[in-house]
């Protein structure tokens, strides 16, 4: 019973760090129709950058936190001027292939600065681990953390997007560019903002994801990347409730299968599971239907 | 390509192209003019040219976009190492060929397992079931062992002793892969399949079926009210290219002496993507030549080591960058015009 409990509480976790990262892909996806492949490799830097942060220059971990999220948000944007703005009216291929191409220049680039020899990441989180039930029930203290980050991005970002002139502006892009564009929005700049705030969020994600699975290379973030997008489309790409809901509940089928089928073979059920909800629900769970027009 | 004979002609220029390179390339190897590190890339080429073709069948010719074509070349790389290394009495050549046509089917096997709930799909959503499709496939080959005694084949999903093998080899060892395998592949073998690919998909562009394939991808709806079973067609053209992919994937394997599941996984499925979309979606002749330059490319930046694969992903993107510059395209397609105006009747193929 306690070890079912044990379970739920780390896919929970793991989970909330696929729902971080999908919130990334699902609005980006949401606000440009683009499938940004270079989100996972966002994730990596942002560790990295904390990971130098704490360990050269031995700054405490909330400086390490916020100089990587600031670092992630730059690049992030810097990306979109530079590799994305261009094609805003490209085929959608054309940007994926782009996404690839900015993809491998950040693995490539983090191989040459920080070589390929796996880095032991310090925990963000300095806490002794939660004992619960007279020592039967033992949560570590990042898992607490990363679950109560993903809830207050989650209500923020949900604040943010409901109540903020720049999230009303986001969601009005995402519905419709060219009716946004007619009402006075700045098309560029909310897309821009977008990224913004994606890369920021992949910045927390990959802190936390090397907190909990401490070891950090150039190919750290493409599984979770992956991971993460297939989450985004599990609930329904566009959709942030839906990003939050396919992650949570991708960390808890990954760690359930872990635990309870095959270790090996748990990656073969988290997508066999994405591919048999996308048959009963093809857009996703909590995706918008499309009508067809003829 | 809007009347028959200009396709033919265009079918018999690639044919030729391919087949001047082919032997020009043997010439040189025959002599010894061709360096080590050219000589050990010509069947990798081979592969990649045929998985570029067999994937554009699908993202350019269907239009479906397919993010786990290695998942195919995997199955078929596999079950050609099986073929191969369990029938060691048989001649290499025959055990090749036999290889090549054994993993072409199982691919196409698997091709009819993934096609029927992903061309359901559409878009992006069909998009990420074939990349879920590849990592299932890979991580089931992860898992997979086989080996081979005098009672024949044995397969497990869980370990090398769950084989219960009787002084046989293991040819397949999960993780591990394939160990020891017999390195039977030829160039003059990759070049004879990739004029059999090039043959069957060119032929299926311009026939009935290939027409019908073009209309689902131009327009699935109208397609459809004029009586084009989409189905149908949809799942032959993902079959045939699942097939071809195996097929390039047994000649792959057996160029060299072990190979890892690792090697198929979602990075190559994209490489082959990059050859498709550089090259011109539909465009068959650009796959070919993408795949070649592409596959040379990394190999040629050598020098530059650690810098190489960072010039790639810098070439790639700011050739994506300009290919989708309006300004440039109009201005290189006004030079285009001009250079034709003034050499009438010469090269125009350019």
């Amino acid at each position: 019973m306690m070890n079912l409990l044990l379970n739920l509480i780390n896919g929970i976790s793991l989970g909330s760090v696929y729902a971080i990262i999908a919130l990334g892909y699902t609005m980006v996806y949401g606000i440009a129709k683009m499938l940004n492949f270079a989100h996972g490799d966002v994730i990596m830097v942002g560790a990295y950058i904390c990971y130098c942060a704490m360990s050269y220059l031995h700054l405490p971990p909330v400086v390490g936190v916020v100089m990587a999220m600031g670092v992630c948000t730059l690049l992030g944007m810097t990306i979109e001027r530079l590799a994305y703005k261009p094609l805003r009216s490209a085929p959608s291929l054309a940007v994926l292939i782009t996404a690839i191409g900015v993809s491998y220049f950040l693995q490539n680039s983090a191989l040459l600065i920080w070589k390929s020899d796996p880095k032991v990441f310090t925990s963000v989180v300095g806490l002794p681990p939660i004992t619960l039930f007279g020592g039967e029930l033992i949560i570590s203290s990042v898992t607490v953390v990363t679950v109560l980050a993903n809830i207050v991005i989650m209500l923020a970002l949900t604040t943010f997007t409901g109540k903020t002139k720049m999230g009303k502006s986001m969601r009005a892009v995402s519905e419709d560019k060219g009716a946004a564009q007619l009402m006075g929005i700045d098309v560029n700049k909310t897309i821009s903002m977008t990224f913004a705030i994606g890369s920021g969020l992949a910045a927390i994600a990959g802190v936390l994801l090397c907190s909990a699975y401490p070891t950090l290379m150039p190919t750290t973030g493409s599984m979770p990347g992956i991971k993460a997008f297939t989450a985004a489309v599990l609930g329904g790409i566009g959709s942030i409730p839906g990003a939050m809901l396919g992650g949570v509940l991708l960390g808890i089928i990954e760690i359930f299968a872990k635990a309870y089928i095959s270790t090996q073979l748990s990656d073969a059920i988290v997508f066999a599971v994405l591919i048999i909800v996308l048959l009963i629900r093809p857009t996703g769970l909590l995706g918008k239907q499309i009508r067809e027009k003829v | 390509m809007k009347n028959a004979t200009k396709g033919t002609r265009y079918n018999m220029v690639t044919y030729a192209m391919v087949t001047a390179v082919f032997l020009v390339m043997q010439g040189l190897l025959l002599a010894g003019k061709v360096s080590n590190s050219l000589a050990g890339q010509l069947i990798p080429i081979c592969v990649y040219v045929c998985m570029a073709i067999s994937l554009n069948l699908v993202v350019g010719i269907l239009g479906d976009l397919s993010l786990g074509h290695a998942g195919f070349m995997s199955v078929g790389a596999f079950t050609g190492v099986v073929v191969s290394m369990s029938l060691t009495f048989l001649p290499p050549l025959v055990r090749l060929l036999l290889a090549i046509a054994v993993g072409g089917a199982m691919a196409g096997v698997a091709g009819v397992i993934v096609g029927v709930p992903v061309l359901r799909l559409q878009g992006d959503y069909l998009a990420i079931v074939t990349l879920a499709f590849g990592e299932i496939i890979k991580n089931l080959l992860n898992n997979l062992y086989v080996g081979v005694d005098k009672k024949g084949l044995h397969f497990s999903m869980k370990d090398a002793q769950a084989l219960r093998l009787k002084d046989g080899t293991i040819l397949i060892n999960g993780p591990m892969g394939a160990p020891g395998i017999d390195k039977l592949s030829t160039f003059v073998v990759g070049f004879l399949l990739v004029l059999v690919v090039l043959t069957v998909t060119l032929n299926l562009i311009h026939s009935r079926t290939g027409r019908a394939i073009m209309a689902i991808r131009d327009n699935r709806i109208a397609a459809e009210s004029v009586g084009i079973n989409v189905t149908k067609y949809k799942l032959m053209a993902f079959v045939t290219s699942a097939a071809l992919a195996g097929m390039s994937g047994a000649l792959y394997a057996l160029n060299y002496s072990s190979i890892l599941p690792k090697k198929f996984d979602f990075n190559t499925s994209i490489l082959v993507l990059v050859f498709v979309v550089l090259g011109g979606m539909g465009n068959i002749r650009g796959s070919i030549i993408a795949a070649t330059v592409l596959t040379i490319l990394p190999e040629a930046l050598r020098g530059l080591n650690d810098y190489r694969m960072l010039i790639y992903a810098v070439v790639l993107i700011l050739v994506m960058l300009a290919t989708n510059n309006p300004i440039l395209m109009n201005n290189l397609t006004l030079l285009k015009k001009k250079l034709r105006g003034k050499g009438k009747g010469g090269a125009s193929h350019g």
